[in-house]
């Protein structure tokens, strides 16, 4: 074990911004998956895929048809929120909502295809993403760095979390994302049109998911490439779970949990690989939800009746 | 007399390839408070969901309200044509508060100051409602529940109610109330309903008229009045 990172605040306060980078990256793609569950009840497991196109499409837009680069990223959460609702009105629709297996898979095929025509278009080889924030340190001290990028994501997270909290239980289209995902067949009988108000959902996660990603692949230590959301998405998964998939702040700050539990756990007791980091914080997220099976933060369904 | 606010007419009902209802007809007239009895698996909820075009039941005939035909096409539709429907088991929305139940119930109503005058309305109805508005419904005890789930159907101002089975799982005494309550709101607002149910002699305390549902037929029919003393209702759905 290494117990200099111990007695150092310094090597520690270092570790802790590390995490905090990872975690902050892990909430804003987390919120994308609870975003959906919210909305469907449903795992999306191509939402990491899903939001790599979309940032593809950033890069596109910035690369090669010359747009500025937040018009780029703006263009690019459009274009995947129209293409989320064509995926939903022609692979999910079909399907009967209440029965979650085949649309599981579905989402299995999904990631699959689009993994595919991604590495197809663009091959795997990375590709330098432009810089969204400014480079350099917002707090230094001593070896210990807190990046500016690190705190404009963590900025970027809460503030979306604000806006689709305030979507979620403010709005008209949000009491409806409610209800379908709490009573199926209660919400067509109070006039809720199932069908469209799940494709808006599954363009908003798409337009979120688009965004995340592309703060991802923004961070200077990073290249864009069809392969790059793959791990993320299981640290984000681990984070959704933990903050309790229904509960967006529980994203946040499941993602800033695991953030802190993957770069500590490996630097703190260091006989654990660094190729074993996965693993260990997924084993973290398994003793949790032993203890508290709905997440920090999520609705235990308790219904009397 | 004018035409029946619904009118149904040859109505077959089937979940896949079992067939539920083999051709009823059957109308309730505004203002009118109908109810459908009959045993377990006569057909009664399958009545109700074939109204409301429910998915997973495949209708043929015709059910139109106020004219029109609600057969083919889905449930939001015939919400937006005037009708509310109290499903089996309520149909809260156990994770949402109590408020936000009602508030989606007002789903397809515009004027944001008659949904507040509603919920207002329903929390005097039902005062036990209002003390737990922040509550999620889900911790509602049934009677509670129910209470939610009549105030939820009516947020939406329709012209016909239909109540499946209100009664069931709820103690005697709360289910003496509750129809009590539907009386007055049929009273007082001239609401139109048609009611499921198998505690029969309370539903037709409070029916205008009623039918007999028996194995996907209608067996019998006539006024509320006329039923209690018929001997083959006594026997079978009274028990005396």
């Amino acid at each position: 074990m290494d117990f200099d990172l111990l007695t150092s605040p310094e090597l520690l306060l270092a570790r802790i911004f590390d995490g905090l980078n990872a975690g902050a990256v892990y909430a804003l793609v987390a919120v994308a998956l609870v975003l959906i569950f919210k909305a469907t009840t449903l795992i999306n497991f191509a939402q990491g895929e899903m939001a790599m196109f979309g940032a593809f499409l950033a890069y596109i837009g910035w690369s090669e048809w010359g747009l500025p680069m937040w018009i780029a990223v703006v263009v690019a959460m459009i274009l995947s929120a129209l293409g989320a609702a064509a995926i939903e009105r022609t692979l999910i629709r079909p399907f009967d909502p209440s029965d979650h297996l085949p649309l599981v898979i579905v989402t299995l095929g999904l990631l699959l295809i689009i993994g595919a025509v991604a590495g197809m278009i663009w091959k795997f080889d990375p590709r330098p993403f432009p810089e969204l924030f400014p480079s350099g340190s917002a707090f230094r001290l001593g070896i210990a760095n807190l990046r500016w990028y690190t705190v404009f994501t963590l900025a970027a997270a809460v503030a979306m979390m604000a806006l689709l909290q305030f979507l979620l239980s403010r709005t008209k289209i949000g009491l409806a994302f409610r209800a379908v995902s709490s009573n199926l067949e209660s919400s067509e009988l109070v006039g809720i049109r199932v069908g469209p108000t799940l494709q808006f959902g599954w363009a908003l996660a798409a337009a979120a998911g688009t965004f995340g990603a592309v703060i991802f692949v923004a961070d200077p230590v990073r290249q864009i490439e069809p392969s790059i959301m793959l791990s993320v998405l299981i640290f984000a998964s681990a984070a959704a779970a933990l903050g309790g998939l229904d509960s967006l702040w529980g994203a946040l700050v499941g993602g800033l949990i695991v953030g802190q539990v993957q770069t500590l756990l490996v630097n703190v007791f260091t006989f654990i690989p660094n190729e074993m980091a996965l693993a260990a914080a997924v084993f973290v997220l398994l003793v949790v939800l032993v203890a508290k099976p709905s997440g920090l933060f999520g609705t235990a369904r308790v219904e009397r009746v | 007399m004018s035409s029946p606010l619904l009118e149904a007419a040859g109505v077959k009902a089937a979940y896949g390839q079992v067939n539920v209802l083999h051709g009823v007809d059957f109308s309730v007239n505004e203002g009118e408070v109908v109810v459908i009895l009959g045993a377990n698996g006569a057909g009664k909820t399958t009545t109700l969901r074939s109204i409301s075009a429910m998915r997973l039941v495949t209708v043929e005939g015709s059910i139109k309200v106020a004219g029109t035909e609600t057969v083919g096409k889905n449930p939001a539709d015939v919400v937006r044509m005037g009708v509310a429907h109290v499903p089996q088991g309520r149909g809260t929305f156990p994770e949402l508060s109590v408020e936000d139940n009602l508030h989606s119930g007002a789903y397809v109503v515009k004027d944001r100051s008659q949904i507040h005058k509603d919920i207002d309305r329903y929390f005097d109805m039902f005062p036990v409602l209002r003390e737990r508005r922040d509550q999620l419904a889900g911790s509602l005890s049934g009677g509670e529940q129910q209470m939610l789930a009549v105030s939820r159907a009516l947020m939406s101002r329709p012209r016909l109610l239909l109540l499946d089975e209100p009664s069931l799982g709820l103690a005697p005494l709360i289910v003496e109330q509750l129809f009590e309550t539907l009386a007055e709101i049929n009273r007082d607002t001239g609401m139109t309903m048609l009611v499921v149910e198998q505690n029969a002699q309370l539903a037709l305390s409070i029916a205008d008229r009623a039918y007999v549902l028996e194995a996907g037929q209608i067996v019998l029919s006539g006024e509320a009045e006329a039923m209690k003393t018929d001997e083959a209702v006594r026997q079978a759905y009274l028990g005396y």
